[in-house]
């Protein structure tokens, strides 16, 4: 009998090393492993983000909190993955340490990688991460009150992304032409006593209107910051009008304190949106909102996935979300991802007790349970975090093994993982 | 037969919104506008609605932690809401709440010893011997040990918590318990705990419970019957299986539909609801939930629906079919 599998990083492209260990039985049945993929449907897809064996601790005056003690996690283009766990887990943290909005200190990433597009995002210096953040990618908090800036107009928070990430020259010159032609029509009625003035504004908007036609050709002149202004607030305002807020110009020009919360949340995706990231990080998007309003949010999501082919973080403790949301799903329990897998493979075959225990303790619309099975005992806390296997007092299959020793993430299909000393094939 | 225990008939509750130099009432939040139902004695009835439509102020207003403005409160036929505070308070030992956020309901400064004895005492109901083996039956009741009553709420977790604001509300052997949104701030793996305990005690001491909450799973797991609510009103009322399956008004439709199913496979028809909730110091005429409805016709917009019975127990509050 095998005692112990496991795979250094997560699907695909990766290598399964197995030790055979006949001398110690352990009374565990492993799962049957499958060292190649072998089936049609592996079709490659390209990978945006890898984190592989994350540790980060937060060092408070109580002692070190291990916030992540190792995750593993990846996420292909194109798909929406689901990280789902109970508060303080460690979710927000995995999705927000990819863009260092983790504070640091108290916070410190002690091992692992982080690799977007190739780039190792833990190694990589302060400006190159604010040129991926909010641009590359970006985030929509979970609370649009707080996240937004209350005395901006929300066309201009929109408009400030647009600004520092986006190339807007040629847009900031076409507004100035307008400008200069409305200044024109003012002059015009004004009557005769300013012809000198008009004729020189006619050629200076000839001038620039060569420059705008020549697209590319000539160098753009440097805009003024005003131009750029008014460029940034007409794309903020063509956002706005694609995550169907009615009247967008109006919109555009309000407080947030003048929008309700779906409203706002729709801000916080056009912000999100607004420099066409190539990973979208959805920290519990829905949580405050209502449940029809809710259902407003998660279709414009999916809609403006497609569009933008934008790959979805989706953070949340909402099993019901993830399974209508997402393609992918890992499950997080204190620091740590215990099972990834497909959505359908991971709710018809849960292979973690901690899985398992979570999808039968959530009460379903359609069907009453006569009781429902909870979890005994509470997360644990992560300044002391338990031996082993961090579920084990909490596990109702509890074995001597899981008090010792860690368990892997390991390969139980092509695209299941799980991490338990428990798992059957 | 079933004995109503509580009976509330057309409570309306306005909040006076102030303004101008002389800080003069120019309106009103119509929280709760002309609600009648009733709660028969050891069933649970679901209150649900979206954050606004003046679910809690029904729960606070039953329990007079805020005054109606109209309307009657029958506790067993007597109309509570005409009774002075003296009077009342001799009734008030019946019904008590569990509220929403355990993090903010809880004194800090107290223990849990003495949050629990609190009411106690200031009933009078126990003697000084008597008071410390009540307290630990009751933290024992809920699922605490008795060994940490020296403790303060900040040692404890949230589920903790809201076990303690179970064990007070359970002090004096109320009849009847107000739940507002009890496992809102809650994981759902302690989530669960709380229901079960909940239903536990229900059973353990007959008790009648007004649930409050958002969510549609939590109110089915709990709940006998349903009633949903609507900017003040209440737009539906049934038992839950029959609720479930043959929801009425457009707004329970859309409302069920909404709510997603931790399972993957299961392919729902939504219906998403174009806008947001309309204020309620400015509620739209006739029925309020026409902007919405997509079955809305000219009596929806001119003419407020009335509650009619459509099946046994089942009563709602719409114009169209």
């Amino acid at each position: 009998m095998c005692s112990a599998l496991e795979t250094r990083s997560l699907p695909c492209n990766v290598h399964i090393t197995y030790q055979l260990d006949r001398n110690v039985d352990h009374g565990i049945v492993l799962p049957v492993m499958i060292s190649e993929r072998s089936t049609p449907d592996t079709r490659e897809k390209e990978e945006l983000l890898r984190i592989e064996d994350l540790k980060l601790y937060f060092f408070t005056l109580l002692g070190i909190v291990k916030a992540l003690d190792g995750v593993e996690l990846r996420l292909e283009k194109g798909d929406t993955l689901g990280l789902v766990g109970e508060t303080g887990c460690g979710k927000s943290v995995t999705a927000l340490s990819t863009i260092r909005l983790v504070p640091m200190p108290p916070a410190k990433i002690i091992d692992g990688k982080i690799l977007f597009e190739g780039n190792d995002l833990v190694k990589v210096n302060e400006e190159k991460i604010r040129s991926i953040r909010g641009h590359k990618i970006s985030v929509v908090f979970q609370e649009p009150t707080t996240s937004l800036n209350p005395v901006l107009k929300v066309g201009n928070q929109i408009g400030e992304v647009i600004m520092i990430h986006q190339d807007l020259a040629a847009e900031a010159l076409e507004c100035k032409i307008d400008r200069f032609e409305s200044r024109k029509t003012w002059l015009e009625n004004k009557g005769l006593t300013e012809v000198a003035r008009l004729l020189r504004l006619q050629t200076r908007i000839d001038e620039l209107t060569a420059i705008a036609e020549s697209k590319g050709t000539g160098r753009l002149p440097k805009p003024s910051r005003s131009d750029l202004r008014r460029a940034a607030l007409k794309r903020a305002v063509e956002l706005l009008r694609l995550t169907g807020l009615p009247d967008p110009e109006k919109t555009a020009e309000r407080y947030p304190h003048e929008l309700s919360g779906g409203m706002r949340q729709r801000v916080m995706i056009a912000i999100a949106l607004a420099c066409n990231p190539d990973l979208l990080i959805a920290d519990e998007p829905t949580s405050s909102l209502d449940v029809t309003i809710q259902a407003q949010i998660i279709q414009l999501m999916s809609e403006l996935k497609k569009q933008m082919r934008s790959s979805i973080l989706l953070i949340t403790h909402h099993l019901g979300l993830v399974a209508h949301m997402c393609n992918k799903v890992a499950v997080m329990y204190a620091g740590r991802v215990v099972e990834y897998a497909d959505t359908k493979d991971l709710f018809r075959t849960p292979l973690h007790p901690y899985t398992r225990a979570l999808l039968r303790s959530v009460p379903k619309l359609r069907e009453k349970a006569g009781r429902l099975d909870s979890i005994p005992g509470t997360v644990p806390d992560l300044l002391s975090p338990p031996s082993g296997c961090r579920f084990h007092p909490r596990c109702e299959s509890a074995q001597g093994l899981c008090q010792e020793q860690s368990p892997k993430l390991i390969q139980v299909s092509p695209q299941h993982f799980v991490s338990c000393h428990l798992t059957r094939g | 037969m079933t004995e109503e225990l509580i009976k509330v008939q057309a409570l309306t509750k306005y909040f006076p919104i102030r303004g101008g130099l002389l800080s003069r009432v120019i309106g009103h939040v119509k929280a709760v506008d002309g609600v009648s139902f009733e709660v028969v004695k050891g069933e649970t009835l679901g209150l649900v609605g979206e954050s606004g439509c003046g679910k809690t102020t029904v729960g606070k207003t039953i329990l007079r932690l805020i005054e109606p403005t109209s309307g009657e409160i029958l506790y067993k036929q007597q109309d509570i809401t005409k009774l002075t505070r003296g009077q009342f308070r001799k009734i008030r030992k019946n019904m008590q709440m569990v509220f929403q956020d355990p993090f903010l309901s809880l004194n800090p400064r107290m223990s849990v010893r003495q949050i629990v004895r609190e009411p106690l005492q200031v009933n009078r109901v126990a003697s000084s011997e008597d008071l410390e083996e009540r307290v630990r039956h009751l933290v024992e009741l809920v699922g605490l040990n008795p060994d940490h009553l020296n403790r303060y709420p900040h040692e404890f977790s949230g589920g903790q918590r809201q076990r303690i604001g179970v064990a007070r509300a359970l002090a004096l052997n109320p009849e009847f318990v107000v739940l507002d949104e009890p496992t809102s701030a809650l994981d759902v793996s302690v989530q669960a705990q709380i229901l079960n305990l909940l239903t536990e005690l229900q059973k353990k001491l007959g008790l009648t419970f007004l649930f409050i909450s958002h969510d549609l799973s939590v109110v089915r797991q709990m709940s006998n019957r349903i009633s949903v609510m609507y900017l003040g009103k209440i737009a539906e009322t049934g038992p839950t299986t029959e609720m479930l399956s043959h929801p009425y008004h457009p707004y329970t439709q859309a409302l069920f539909s909404a709510v997603l199913d931790p399972d993957p496979e299961v392919e729902t028809r939504r219906i998403v609801l174009t806008g947001d909730v309309p204020s309620p110091a400015n509620p739209p005429e006739g029925c309020r939930f026409h902007p919405r409805c997509w079955l809305a016709n000219d009596r929806c917009r001119t003419e407020e629906p009335t509650m009619r019975e459509i099946g046994s127990e089942h009563y709602v509050a719409c114009y169209t079919h």
